[in-house]
C-alpha cells in the first residue's frame, strides 16, 4: 500500500514537473535573451548570456530611462484601482442579482451580460469622444473607468455563478441574527466567496496590465503612459530593439506576479476559513 | 454606460453607409453585403470557421489539460502545489508581444531551437515551418494560445475542486472508492457548473481575446493566405483599415454586430440550456 | 510598490511644474510612425528649428508603425491628435483630407521646391489641393554582403541573367543562403519582391500609368512576368522561408548567413549598426543588357497640418521650414536612406546611401505599382498583392492566376 502510494505520488510529480518544464522553457528563454545583445539572440537563442553574448544594454535602456518608474506607477495605479472597483461593484451587483428578486432583475442581469459580448474596443472612437467631452483625455481616470466597465460584466458573470452555490441557510440565519444587509454582504458573503474574489481578481488584472489599445488612444501623454505603452518606444517601423523589449517586459511581469501570489494566498486562506464556517 | 454605449453605437452604425454628414440609413443592407458579396462573405465565413475550430481545439485540448492539472494539484497530500500553480500561471501573465516573439523564435526554422531539439530526439525530419504553412498555422497558434492561457481555466477548476466539501470525499472513501473514482464519481459532478462556466468563458474569449495573439504572431492579414484569420482580426482590418486598405466604420460596425449576435446566441444557449441542466445535477 | 507610486507622484508634480515654467512657449507636437527616429528628431532636427523660433517648442511623439493609423484616426476623431501629422502617401492621407482632418496647404510657398511627381502623393486627383509637404522617399533595390561576394568571386549583377547566375553560384557553394526573404509577413514578398523587380518587366511608369488609364492589364505579359520572377525566387530562399518573418530576414542577413537581401534604402541605418561585414547595394536587374533598369523611388513620407490645431500659425511656420534646404539636408543625413523629395541640391554623406542615390542616375524611376488610385477597391490592391505574391512564392498560386486575381479585383470596381 505504502509503496503503491509512493509510486502514484512519483507519477503525479513527474507529470507536474513535465508540464512545468513546458511552461517554463519559453520563459527561461525570454530571461536569457533579455540579457543578450540583439545579435547574440539570433546567433544562438538557447545560448547562455555569457562572454561576448552578454549584454546589460536591454535592462540599462529600461532602468536608466527615468520615465520608467513613472510608467510603472501609472500601470499600478490604473490596475489596482480598476481591480478594486471591479471587485467591489462586481461582488455587490452579483450579490444583489442572486439574492433579491426585484422588478427588472433579469433585464439588468442580461444588460450586464451584454457587456461581455462586444469587445469594448469597438467603441474606441465613441469612448474617446465621451472621454474628451468629460474632459478626461490623458488622465488615468479615463483608463480606470474604461477598464472597470470592461472588466465588470465578466466579473459579475463569474461571481453570480459562484454566489448561487452559497447556501441560503447561512445568509438567512445571519438575517435572523439581525445583521443588516450590508453586514451580511461584507461579513458573511464576502468571506465565503473569497476564493472567487481572488479568481476574478487574477482574471481581471491581466488584460488591464497588458493592455495597449486604450493607453494608446485615451492617454498617450507622457505623464500618463503605462508600461506597455512605454515599451512601444523600442519597437520601430523597421528595427526593433528586442533586448530592451524583452528586458522591459520581463521586469513588467514582476508586479503582476506579486499580485498573483498575494491573490492565490487569499484563495487558499479563503477556502480553509470558508470550510470552517461552512 | 461605458459598457453599453459601444454596443448601441456599433449597432446604429451598422445600419448606415458612408455619405453626407452622419451617413445614409440603409437598413440591413450592410448585413446583406456581409453574407452576400463574395469579398465579404468569403472573409466572414473563413473567420467564422477558424473561430469555430479555435473554440473546438480549446475545448478539447486546453480545458481537459487544465482540468487534469487542477485535479492533480488539488490532491490534499501533494507537496509543492503552490509552486506548481504559480509556474503554470506564469505564461498567462506575459504580454502577447513577448509571447509572440519567443514562440516565433522557438519555432523558427532559422534559429534552430526546435530543429535542434527534434534532431536530438531523432525526429528532426518531421520539422516543418509550422507557422508559415496554411495547413498547420492555425493549430500552431492555437497551441501557443493554450500554452499561454491554460492557467485561467486551471485556476477556476482548482477553486471549484477545493470547494468540494471534505465530508463528501471522506464518505466516498469510506465507501471504498479510490482517488481516481472519487474524482470521476464525486468531484466531477459537483464541479459541472464550473465546467459550464469555463466553456462559456472559452467561447467568449475565443471571439474576443484571440485577436491579440494572432495579430502579434501572424500580423493583420492573418497569414499565410488568411488561414489564421478570426473574427477579431477581420474586424480590426475592416474597422480600422490595414495598410493600403482604409478603414470602413460602417462595415466594421456590421462585423462587430454580427460578432455580437454570434456571442449572444452562444451565451443564451448556455444560460437557458446548459446551465439549467447543470443546476439540476447540482441539487 | 509604494516606492514607485511615490516616485510617480513626484514625477507628475515635477512635470506640472515644468509645464508652468514653459507656459509662454507654444507647444506643437508631431504625430509619426517612425518610432526609431525619436533620437534623430529630438537631438538633430528639432533643436535647429527651435533655435530659430525660440517661441515654439516642437515635440516628436511617435506611435508604433503598426498601430499608427488606427491610433491616429481615433485621436483625430476624438480631437486629441497632435498639431503636425506625418502623412502616409496617397489614399490614406487623401482620406484624411477628405474627411477634414488635414488642412489644405497648397498656399505654402516652399512647395515650389518639390516636383509634381512628389506632390502627387499628397494631392487630390485633380491636383487642386495639396495637404502634406513631401518629406522623403525610399529607394528599392538589393543589399549584398560584400565579403561574401569577394569570397565567392562574384560580381554585382546588372541583368536578370547575371542575377540568377550569381544566385546559382551562391546556392552551389552552399555557405550562404542566397537570398534572405521569407513569406510569413507577406509584405516583403510584394514590396521587396514584386514591386522591386517588376517595373523592369512592365516598363515602370508606363505600365503603372497604363493600369490607371486602362491601357494595360495585370494579365499583360509584363505584369505576369513579374509574378513568374517571384516563382523563380523560391529555390533561392532559406530553408523554411514560409515561416520566416521580416525580423528573421533582417537578422539572417546581418548575421552574415545570407548573401543578398532584397530591400530598400530604409534599412541603411539599422544594417550599418548591426552588420560586421561591408554592405553594398545594387539596383534591380534589367531584363537584358539592352534594356533599362528601373527603380522604385517611392514617395513614402509627407508632413501636414491637423485641421483642428489651435496653433495654425506656428504649424505653418514649421511646415515652411520643412520645405527648406536646411531641413532637407538635416533629414537626409540624419536618417540615411530616407531621401528628401525636395529639389534642393543635397550632399548625401553616407556611402551606402550614396549607392542608392546613384541608382537615380542610372535607372528609370517609378513608385510602388498599386499605391496611386488602384488601391481603392475591396480588397485594396496593395494588400491583395501581399497575399497573392506570397502565395506565388509559396507555390500555392500560379503566376498567371495571381495576375488574373489582381485584374479581377480591378475589373470589379475600377473604371479608368
Amino acid at each position: 500500500m505504502l509503496v503503491r502510494e509512493r509510486i502514484t505520488s512519483t507519477g503525479i510529480h513527474a507529470v507536474l514537473i513535465a508540464y512545468s518544464m513546458l511552461a517554463l522553457f519559453p520563459l527561461v528563454l525570454i530571461v536569457i535573451n533579455s540579457l543578450k545583445s540583439k545579435k547574440a539572440i539570433f546567433r544562438d537563442p538557447t545560448g547562455l548570456p555569457v562572454g561576448e553574448a552578454f549584454s546589460w544594454k536591454g535592462y540599462a535602456s529600461v532602468l536608466t530611462n527615468s520615465d520608467f518608474p513613472l510608467y510603472f506607477g501609472n500601470s499600478l495605479i490604473v490596475t489596482c484601482v480598476s481591480l478594486f472597483l471591479i471587485l467591489l461593484f462586481g461582488a455587490m451587483a452579483s450579490h444583489a442579482l442572486s439574492e433579491y428578486r426585484f422588478p427588472g432583475d433579469t433585464f439588468l442581469g442580461l444588460y450586464l451580460i451584454l457587456g461581455i459580448m462586444v469587445p469594448i474596443r469597438l467603441g474606441t472612437v465613441a469612448l474617446l469622444q465621451l472621454v474628451v467631452d468629460l474632459n478626461l483625455a490623458n488622465t488615468l481616470t479615463a483608463l480606470i473607468l474604461v477598464y472597470t466597465a470592461q472588466g465588470l460584466p465578466i466579473a459579475i458573470f463569474i461571481f453570480t455563478e459562484f454566489l448561487k452555490s452559497v447556501s441560503r441557510e447561512i445568509k438567512d440565519s445571519a438575517r435572523i441574527d439581525g445583521l443588516s444587509e450590508y453586514r451580511i454582504f461584507f461579513e458573511v458573503v464576502v468571506p465565503l466567496v473569497r476564493p472567487v474574489i481572488a479568481t476574478v481578481a487574477v482574471f481581471s488584472m491581466i488584460p488591464i496590465w497588458n493592455d495597449l489599445c486604450f493607453p494608446l488612444i485615451l492617454s498617450p501623454g507622457e505623464e500618463t503612459r503605462t508600461v506597455t505603452l512605454g515599451v512601444q518606444q523600442f519597437i520601430g517601423q523597421y528595427t526593433v530593439n528586442w533586448g530592451a523589449v524583452l528586458a522591459s517586459l520581463s521586469v513588467a511581469i514582476l508586479p503582476v506576479l506579486i499580485m498573483y501570489v498575494i491573490f492565490s494566498k487569499q484563495l487558499i486562506r479563503g477556502i480553509t476559513s470558508g470550510a470552517v464556517k461552512g | 454606460m461605458f459598457a453599453i454605449y459601444p454596443i448601441v453605437e456599433s449597432l446604429r452604425l451598422s445600419l448606415y453607409q458612408a455619405g453626407e454628414g452622419d451617413g445614409v440609413f440603409v437598413g440591413l443592407a450592410n448585413y446583406a453585403r456581409l453574407v452576400g458579396e463574395p469579398y465579404w462573405a468569403e472573409q466572414f465565413w473563413n473567420a467564422f470557421k477558424n473561430n469555430v475550430l479555435l473554440f473546438a481545439m480549446h475545448m478539447l485540448i486546453q480545458n481537459p489539460i487544465a482540468l487534469a492539472l487542477a485535479a492533480l494539484l488539488s490532491i490534499p497530500t501533494l507537496k509543492g502545489a503552490a509552486t506548481y500553480r504559480t509556474i503554470f500561471f506564469l505564461p498567462t501573465l506575459l504580454s502577447v508581444v513577448v509571447v509572440g516573439f519567443i514562440w516565433q523564435l522557438i519555432l523558427s526554422p532559422l534559429w534552430g531551437v526546435t530543429p535542434a531539439f527534434m534532431n536530438w530526439l531523432g525526429v528532426g525530419s518531421f520539422f516543418k515551418p509550422w507557422l508559415g504553412l496554411e495547413s498547420t498555422a492555425l493549430i500552431t497558434v492555437t497551441l501557443i494560445s493554450i500554452w499561454q492561457y491554460v492557467g485561467i481555466p486551471l485556476m477556476l477548476f482548482y477553486a471549484a475542486l477545493l470547494n468540494v466539501p471534505e465530508e463528501t470525499i471522506e464518505a466516498a472513501r469510506i465507501d471504498g472508492l479510490n482517488g481516481w473514482w472519487i474524482f470521476w464519481k464525486v468531484k466531477l459532478p459537483l464541479i459541472l457548473p464550473t465546467l459550464g462556466l469555463v466553456g462559456i468563458l472559452t467561447y467568449i474569449g475565443n471571439f474576443t481575446a484571440s485577436f491579440d495573439l494572432i495579430y502579434s504572431i501572424q500580423g493583420g492579414l492573418a497569414g499565410p493566405n488568411f488561414s489564421t484569420d478570426v473574427m477579431g482580426t477581420f474586424l480590426f482590418r475592416t474597422f480600422f483599415g490595414f495598410q493600403a486598405q482604409l478603414g470602413d466604420v460602417h462595415m466594421g460596425a456590421t462585423v462587430a454586430s454580427a460578432l455580437f449576435f454570434i456571442i449572444l446566441i452562444g451565451v443564451s444557449l448556455y444560460l437557458f440550456g446548459v446551465q439549467r441542466r447543470l443546476q439540476r445535477y447540482d441539487h | 510598490m509604494k516606492v514607485s507610486a511615490t516616485k510617480a507622484a513626484v514625477a507628475a508634480v515635477a512635470l506640472c511644474l515644468s509645464g508652468t515654467a514653459a507656459a509662454q512657449k507654444v507647444v506643437i507636437s508631431i504625430e509619426s510612425w517612425r518610432a526609431e527616429d525619436q533620437a534623430i528628431w529630438d537631438d538633430l532636427i528639432l533643436p535647429v528649428f527651435e533655435e530659430q523660433n525660440p517661441d515654439i517648442d516642437v515635440q516628436f511623439t511617435p506611435t508604433t508603425a503598426t498601430e499608427y493609423n488606427a491610433a491616429l484616426n481615433a485621436r483625430l476623431a476624438g480631437g486629441t491628435a497632435g498639431d503636425v501629422i506625418t502623412c502616409r502617401p496617397f489614399d490614406n492621407a487623401l482620406a484624411m483630407y477628405n474627411d477634414g482632418s488635414l488642412e489644405d496647404i497648397k498656399s505654402l510657398e516652399g512647395l515650389s521646391n518639390f516636383s509634381d511627381v512628389a506632390k502627387a502623393a499628397w494631392s487630390t486627383d485633380k491636383g487642386d489641393a495639396t495637404f502634406c509637404v513631401p518629406m522623403a522617399s525610399v529607394i528599392h533595390g538589393f543589399m549584398y554582403n560584400k565579403d561574401a561576394f569577394a569570397e565567392l568571386g562574384l560580381e554585382v549583377p546588372k541583368t536578370e541573367g547575371d542575377f540568377y547566375a550569381v544566385l546559382d553560384k551562391i546556392k552551389d557553394d552552399g555557405g550562404y543562403v542566397p537570398m534572405a526573404m521569407g513569406t510569413k509577413d507577406a509584405w516583403e514578398a510584394a514590396t521587396m519582391g514584386y514591386t522591386n523587380i517588376g517595373p523592369a518587366y512592365w516598363g515602370g511608369e508606363e505600365g503603372r500609368l497604363g493600369l490607371i488609364s486602362g491601357k494595360a492589364k495585370f494579365t499583360d505579359d509584363g505584369f505576369v512576368e513579374g509574378f513568374r520572377q517571384m516563382a523563380r525566387w523560391t529555390p533561392y530562399l532559406g530553408n523554411g522561408f514560409q515561416a520566416q518573418g521580416y525580423t528573421d530576414s533582417q537578422n539572417l542577413f546581418t548575421l552574415g548567413r545570407a548573401a543578398i537581401y532584397p530591400t530598400g534604402s530604409w534599412e541603411i541605418t539599422g544594417f550599418q549598426e548591426n552588420a560586421d561585414f561591408e554592405l553594398g547595394a545594387f539596383a534591380p536587374p534589367s531584363k537584358d543588357a539592352d534594356s533599362n533598369c528601373y527603380i522604385s523611388d517611392h514617395t513614402d513620407i509627407g508632413i501636414g497640418m491637423n485641421a483642428a490645431t489651435e496653433n495654425k500659425e506656428e504649424v505653418m511656420k514649421f511646415l515652411a521650414w520643412t520645405t527648406s534646404a536646411e531641413f532637407a539636408e538635416l533629414l537626409t543625413n540624419a536618417a540615411p536612406g530616407f531621401f528628401s523629395l525636395s529639389q534642393h541640391d543635397i550632399n548625401v554623406e553616407n556611402a551606402l546611401a550614396q549607392e542608392f542615390v546613384a541608382m537615380r542616375g542610372q535607372c528609370e524611376a517609378t513608385i510602388r505599382v498599386a499605391h496611386q488610385i488602384l488601391s481603392r477597391g475591396e480588397p485594396a490592391l496593395g494588400n491583395q498583392l501581399w497575399t497573392i505574391t506570397a502565395n506565388v512564392i509559396n507555390g500555392s498560386l500560379s503566376p498567371e492566376d495571381a495576375a488574373k486575381e489582381a485584374q479581377a479585383n480591378l475589373d470589379g470596381w475600377y473604371k479608368p
